[in-house]
């Protein structure tokens, strides 16, 4: 699994790191995602995939 | 009347249905789930006359807000006002009535505020004022041996001190801004008695950021001062329309939301034992009660700035939409038994109570933090609280754009 993001469009709603921690975090000056892990281990990917469908600005792009 | 005005009345749509079914108050109005199957994208009266258009499935709803055709500018012509709460005049609006780039541009200056750590950082502090409540309404059961308010001496309390105290508002003032908000949010009183409250909130506000221009503190209206107004970013009407927006949004939503998660969990002892067992799925019940409840009952809206086609019906420029989010958040096709409130739910996090797109609720992590340790508690403090009067007694907020009890009185 390969992520990419396009964190122009975040709006800094957080689901993905509630639901990923490992993965992303937030900016600390304004909330926009940080990818932590583009490449995370197969024990992240249901939660990753999972974060994606929730982002609600489509910001996770996911590559098989 | 004349022949030709009743035709005209008879063929108007019907306004957005608001009433739960008789005696089921946690239910949406029963309408939604016939509109689901029958009629997905329908026509709804506006209160000013007007029509909009009323979408009711979930994938439907995902697909407006995550549309930036869809505007949430309320100065385009055709944007829904017709009915819509907090206030008619679109002057001095808030960054949730505006679009890219100047919604993001706003609304990044207040993002870091509601982050998932900063927020994480306060729930020591959230969990401490939830105790010491909880105290309170010991104390005040053990003297008057009555029934108390859990909307007044813990649901509204929580939330509001919370946000009081992240902005800089002084919590003694709030039933100044609770009181305001009240008719700010109310769907019944007249428009013109709602205007008036929004210049009352508004001016109360202006002395407040005011005041805090010479002495800005270690807060978020604070920080907007220093940070954005004196660097000219924004001026002196755009932080009194962040505290407008971030004051009301913060504490009526929350606190409708924990007296009616309180009140489910009572009538249903079984889930409240199973979170009682497990505390680890309290997290999750979170979500499934957000799903079920859907607390906001009057939008969100948008008009469409070009034409544009959902689920094969075109919706065209300048055409109104308002969405039912407690509609989506009980479509079967995504929530199974989506009636059942189910706090092991697996997809309950789907829900679009908060929203879903650019204008998806800013502080949905605070909001999560304070019902997970509010219910929390109440679970563990007070296992045996039960409703001190008949569901029938209890004042339902049916005529508010916000649902949730007016009062909810409660014994033990």
């Amino acid at each position: 699994m390969k992520i990419t993001l396009d964190a122009d469009k975040c709006c800094a709603a957080g689901q993905c790191v509630l639901i990923a921690p490992e993965v992303f975090d937030q900016r600390d000056e304004d909330g926009i995602v940080v990818l932590l892990d583009d490449a995370p281990p197969a024990e992240q990917h249901e939660a990753v995939r999972e974060a994606a469908a929730i982002c609600p600005a489509a910001v996770i792009e996911i590559h098989a | 009347m004349s022949e030709m005005s009743e035709t005209t009345l008879s063929a108007a749509p019907a306004p957005l249905p608001v009433q739960p079914p008789p005696g089921c108050p946690f239910e949406p109005p029963a309408e939604f789930a016939a509109l689901r199957t029958a009629e997905p994208i329908s026509r709804i009266s506006l209160p000013d006359g007007g029509w909009a258009w009323l979408a009711t499935r979930y994938a439907d709803i995902r697909a407006i807000f995550g549309d930036t055709r869809f505007s949430s500018d309320t100065t385009i012509p055709g944007y829904p006002l017709g009915g819509m709460t907090g206030g008619h005049t679109t002057d001095h609006r808030g960054f949730i009535r505006r679009d890219p780039p100047e919604h993001t541009r706003l609304r990044r200056m207040v993002t870091r505020e509601f982050m998932v750590k900063r927020v994480e950082a306060l729930r020591p502090e959230i969990q401490r004022l939830t105790d010491e409540l909880c105290d309170a309404m010991e104390q005040a059961h053990g003297r008057e041996d009555g029934a108390i308010d859990l909307v007044e001496a813990l649901a509204l309390p929580v939330p509001s001190l919370v946000i009081s105290l992240l902005l800089g508002v002084p919590y003694d003032d709030h039933d100044i801004f609770q009181r305001l908000t009240g008719k700010l949010l109310s769907r019944t009183i007249p428009d013109d008695e709602r205007e008036t409250a929004r210049g009352e909130l508004r001016g109360y506000l202006h002395q407040l950021v005011s005041s805090k221009e010479a002495e800005p503190g270690d807060d978020i209206l604070g920080r907007l001062i220093v940070e954005q107004q004196r660097t000219g970013e924004i001026t002196h009407d755009d932080v009194v329309a962040f505290a407008a927006l971030l004051l009301i949004a913060g504490h009526e939503t929350t606190a409708n939301m924990i007296g009616l998660s309180a009140l489910t969990l009572m009538r249903d002892p079984e889930s409240a034992d199973r979170l009682r067992r497990d505390p680890g799925l309290i997290r999750g019940a979170v979500e499934e009660l957000l799903r079920f409840h859907s607390i906001i009952r009057n939008g969100p809206r948008r008009v469409a700035t070009t034409d544009v086609e959902i689920d094969g019906h075109l919706i065209r420029a300048g055409e109104g939409v308002v969405v039912a989010v407690p509609s989506a958040n009980r479509d079967e096709t995504v929530f199974p038994d989506a009636d059942r409130l189910d706090v092991r739910r697996p997809n309950a996090q789907h829900h679009v109570a908060f929203g879903y797109g650019i204008h998806q609720c800013l502080g949905q992590a605070l909001a999560r933090v304070e019902l997970q340790v509010v219910i929390g508690t109440l679970l563990r403090r007070f296992p045996t609280m039960r409703p001190a009067v008949p569901d029938e007694e209890i004042p339902f907020r049916t005529d508010m754009a916000i649902y949730g009890c007016h009062a909810l009185p409660v014994t033990w």
